[in-house]
């Protein structure tokens, strides 16, 4: 049992999002510590730092300037070190299809940025919910796909 | 094994009360009990000592238990097999459950089903049918609109997924 908090980094160039995104969590039972980068490049310099204590999760704005959602995935997904990481990636819209490449390139969570605040709130708790779930119940995180 | 040496070498009396439960005969020093705690961390091994957590572990094992060992969940009275095993009313643990957890009793039992479904999908030896028999859901339909509202893909999708990451992945390899 972990009495810790789920540690999140959130990468999105949208300071309203930010805002929207770490006010949701507020309202969230899990507890969560959160940290923020505004860009894909920023993003990567932060996990890349040596001593740094690596995020449970991660969400990523598909659409970054800089360097992109997509380009991030492939990066992290290459480099061992960051194999315990969870990544949830999230866009406005995507067919079906993106939406699975997106899990095959290996992504975790996918999900439709959502329209008003309340059900930013709904989608966030479930999410970080079931990351507490694998962070605690040792789930196996290969297997671990949500499309919300 | 690892436990018993570790205990033994710190020369802590103890004895074994049940799977994964010792109980120690004597007051440690607390350093002495941090050593303990330290070195079997080494092997994954974590040490839940506070009585709420203890019960919350046991409903877990409980469950995960039912799920993959048993290999068919008992169909009726989850909740009361579950109270009778541990000796306390449903209620009082559904009430703990989600205090500690965050999440309810039933919703834990759905998604290890879905947990153990995943794996069995991945081995790829079964038909969808022959997954739903062997997690005694009551029809492919069952399985597949709880798979689908649990993760948000069907498990064909899953399965799709799961292969094309593993075909990518060999790819890069060679």
């Amino acid at each position: 049992m972990n009495d810790n908090a789920l540690h999140i980094l959130l990468a999105d160039d949208d300071e309203d999002d930010r805002l929207f995104f770490k006010d949701a969590l507020d309202e969230v039972r899990v507890k969560t510590v959160v940290t923020t980068v505004n860009d894909g490049v920023e993003l990567m310099n932060y996990l890349n730092q040596p001593d740094v204590r690596l995020p449970n999760v991660v969400f990523l704005d598909l659409n970054m300037p800089m360097k992109g959602g997509m380009e991030c995935l492939r990066e992290i997904r290459s480099d061992n070190r960051l194999k315990g990481l969870s990544i949830a990636i999230y866009s406005t819209s995507a067919s079906e299809e993106d939406i699975e490449e997106t899990f095959v390139k290996g992504a975790n969570i996918y999900i439709k940025k959502p329209n008003d605040f309340n059900e930013l709130k709904r989608v966030l708790s479930e999410v970080v919910s079931i990351n507490w779930h694998y962070h605690t119940s040792g789930l196996n995180k290969e297997n671990f796909l949500l499309s919300i | 094994m690892i436990l018993q040496q570790h205990l033994d070498k710190l020369e802590v009396p103890y004895v074994l009360t049940g799977l994964g439960e010792i109980e120690i005969k004597s007051d440690i020093p607390t350093e002495q009990y941090q050593d303990l705690e330290l070195s079997l961390k080494k092997y994954g091994i974590e040490i839940i000592d506070n009585p709420k957590n203890i019960l919350i572990q046991k409903v877990k094992d409980i469950i995960i238990e039912m799920i993959y060992l048993e290999d068919k969940l008992p169909n009726s009275k989850i909740s009361a097999y579950i109270a009778n095993k541990l000796n306390h009313s449903y209620g009082h643990l559904s009430n703990l459950f989600s205090e500690v957890t965050y999440s309810s009793i039933e919703n834990f039992i759905i998604m290890q089903r879905i947990e153990r479904a995943k794996q069995v999908i991945v081995e790829d030896k079964f038909t969808l049918t022959e997954v739903a028999w062997k997690l005694n859901y009551s029809s492919v339909a069952h399985l597949s609109n709880q798979f689908k509202k649990t993760t948000g893909l069907t498990p064909t999708a899953f399965q799709r997924i799961i292969k094309k990451r593993k075909s990518a992945n060999l790819t890069e390899e060679s």
